[in-house]
Parts: structure tokens; sequence; C-alpha cells
């Protein structure tokens, strides 16, 4: 089925679900592929939360809760066993 | 409780990769730069912060000194920013390995007092001996002297891993004990808990003064030796 615009370019609300395997695959998975990814991601925030002429406490805490999620997540394995459960 | 108090302390590490390496790097993504003159609020804050503390603690320096205000200044960020987000829940202070301290004030020190031994070896030198003392004392002095020399790293890198790693498990240890004592009585949780507040109002400042005293501990062997 050929698309008006070819899939590498859509973005991705824009890929059909049917295509996303496809679309999925067609990323750039090399090493500076991925780094750009990430240094994509990071402005993409940075410009929208911090570096804004108001910025607020938001920008930050909302880094930081997902830091507490993320180690809350390392270590659940051993948090488990502290639950007020009467089986562990 | 966990069944060891000191499970949180161990080095995280996922399906056998470190992943300490990346909880050590996280601090660098609260500091951004930038190039511009006006910048946003929080670069403003971190920019007035930085100049506040590298003017009150380079200033004693001379100029030689004054060179390691990028390294001294990096530092004070560095264990500052990692002990302030080691009071978040769940998570992991790399201050608390005692390999990782030693790592910091070994070299520090070492790179202050071989300065010195290289660029005015008398004066250095000089050091072991305080002014005025008996003659029959010197030998029995210069001894000490050394000693508490070669202690200096060891007693930077103590320090901060046990206080850090004291606070932490007071923290641990007294909420532990709120969470018991609430089904036993109500009163003495309440009590408790006021301690668990003061006691994490404590570790905030702990925090950022832990990180200050070793970074003015290095300076001041840098300024003995320069």
């Amino acid at each position: 089925m050929a698309s008006v615009v070819p899939l590498k370019e859509k973005k991705l609300l824009e890929v059909k679900l049917g295509e996303l395997p496809s679309w999925i695959l067609m990323r750039d998975f090399t090493p500076s592929g991925i780094a750009g990814a990430f240094q994509r991601g990071y402005y993409r925030y940075y410009n929208k939360y911090v570096n804004v002429k108001k910025g607020s406490i938001a920008g930050l805490s909302m880094v930081l809760a997902a830091y507490v999620f993320l180690n809350y997540c390392r270590s659940y394995k051993e948090l488990k066993h502290e639950r007020l459960r009467k089986y562990h | 409780m966990n069944e060891n108090l000191f499970t949180s302390f161990t080095t995280p590490v996922i399906l056998g990769l470190p992943l300490v390496t990346l909880i050590v790097l996280f601090p660098s993504l609260l500091f951004p730069t930038s190039n511009r003159l006006v910048n946003n609020r929080f670069v403003t804050l971190q920019q007035w912060m930085l100049q506040l503390v590298s003017k009150q603690m380079m200033s004693i320096h001379n100029s030689k000194g004054q060179t390691w205000t990028l390294m001294l200044m990096s530092l004070i960020l560095f264990i500052g920013s990692t002990n302030l987000l080691g009071l978040l829940p769940h998570s992991f202070t790399p201050t608390t390995q005692l390999s990782m301290n030693l790592g910091m004030a070994i070299p520090l020190w070492a790179g202050a007092v071989i300065t010195g031994f290289r660029n005015k070896t008398k004066a250095s030198l000089a050091h072991f001996l305080p002014q005025g003392t008996p003659t029959p004392l010197i030998p029995m002095l210069v001894i000490i002297e050394t000693i508490s020399l070669f202690i200096q790293p060891m007693a930077l890198a103590v320090r901060l891993t046990a206080n850090i790693t004291a606070g932490h498990l007071l923290i641990h240890l007294i909420g532990g004990a709120t969470l018991a004592l609430m089904s036993i009585s109500t009163t003495t949780a309440l009590i408790t808990f006021t301690i668990l507040i003061l006691l994490t109002i404590l570790e905030f400042a702990v925090a950022m003064i832990q990180a200050y005293v070793f970074t003015l501990l290095v300076s001041l062997y840098l300024h003995d030796n320069t």
C-alpha cells in the first residue's frame, strides 16, 4: 500500500498501527543514532520546561520524580519483602 | 526494615551491568551549561550560586592556587549534588562508598602536596616542624607531623563516608521505628516522627556542609603548598 509520505519520514503519531513494526525497524540504531535520540529528547524537555522565560520548580521536580521512580523500580526486588502482608 | 540494614548501600547492578556509572553521571544533567549572557532562571540561579561560592573559597589563594578553581568548584558541586540527591527516597548515594571518596581525596591531596614539594621545597619541609619547639622534642614532633600529613587524605575520605552513611542509617532506623511504633502507641510514633523531621533537616544541612568541608580542606592543603 503506497502512502503519500514515505514511511521513514513519518512521525510516530502519524504511523498507522499496522505499519508500526516496520517503522520501528527503520529507526537508526547505530551508536550515534542512539546518542542523537538521547540528545534530542534532552533538548526537547529542556527547551519546553527549563529554558523558558518564567521557568518554575516543575521542570526540576519532574526530573527528580522520574529519578525516584527509576530507583524504586531498581530496588523493587528488595522492597517487596517489606510490604505489610501476611504471606510474602 | 531490611533483613540486612546495609542493603541500601550496595552498589546498584542491573543484570550484571554497573548501573552505578549512570547514577554517578546523573547530577551532571542537573547543571546545564549556557553561553548566553541572559539565561533562564535555572541557569541564572546556578551561576549566581557558583559565583558566590567561588569568590568565598578562592579569594584566599594566590594566582597559582587560583588555577585550581575549576577543580574545586566541580568538586563542591559534585559532592553537594550527590549528597542532596541521596536524600531522595530509594536513591543510591555514591559518596557512601569509601572507594569513591578515597578516589577523590587521595589524588587531590597528593596533587597539593606534590605541588608544594616541587615548587617550594624548603617551605613544604618546614611544615613538618612547628615554630618554637624545644630541641629535644624535634625528632618525635617530625614523626608526628609526618603521620598527621599522611592521615589527611584518609581523614578526608572517611569523614565524608562516615557522615553520609551514618545520616542515612539513622534515617532508616528512625523511620523503621516510627512505622513499628504506629501500631503500639501513636503518641510515641508522633514523637519519633518529629525526630525524623528534624533529622531530615539535619541531613540536608549535612549534605551541603560535608561538600563544603571537603572542598575547604583541599583548598587549605593547596594554600599551604602554593
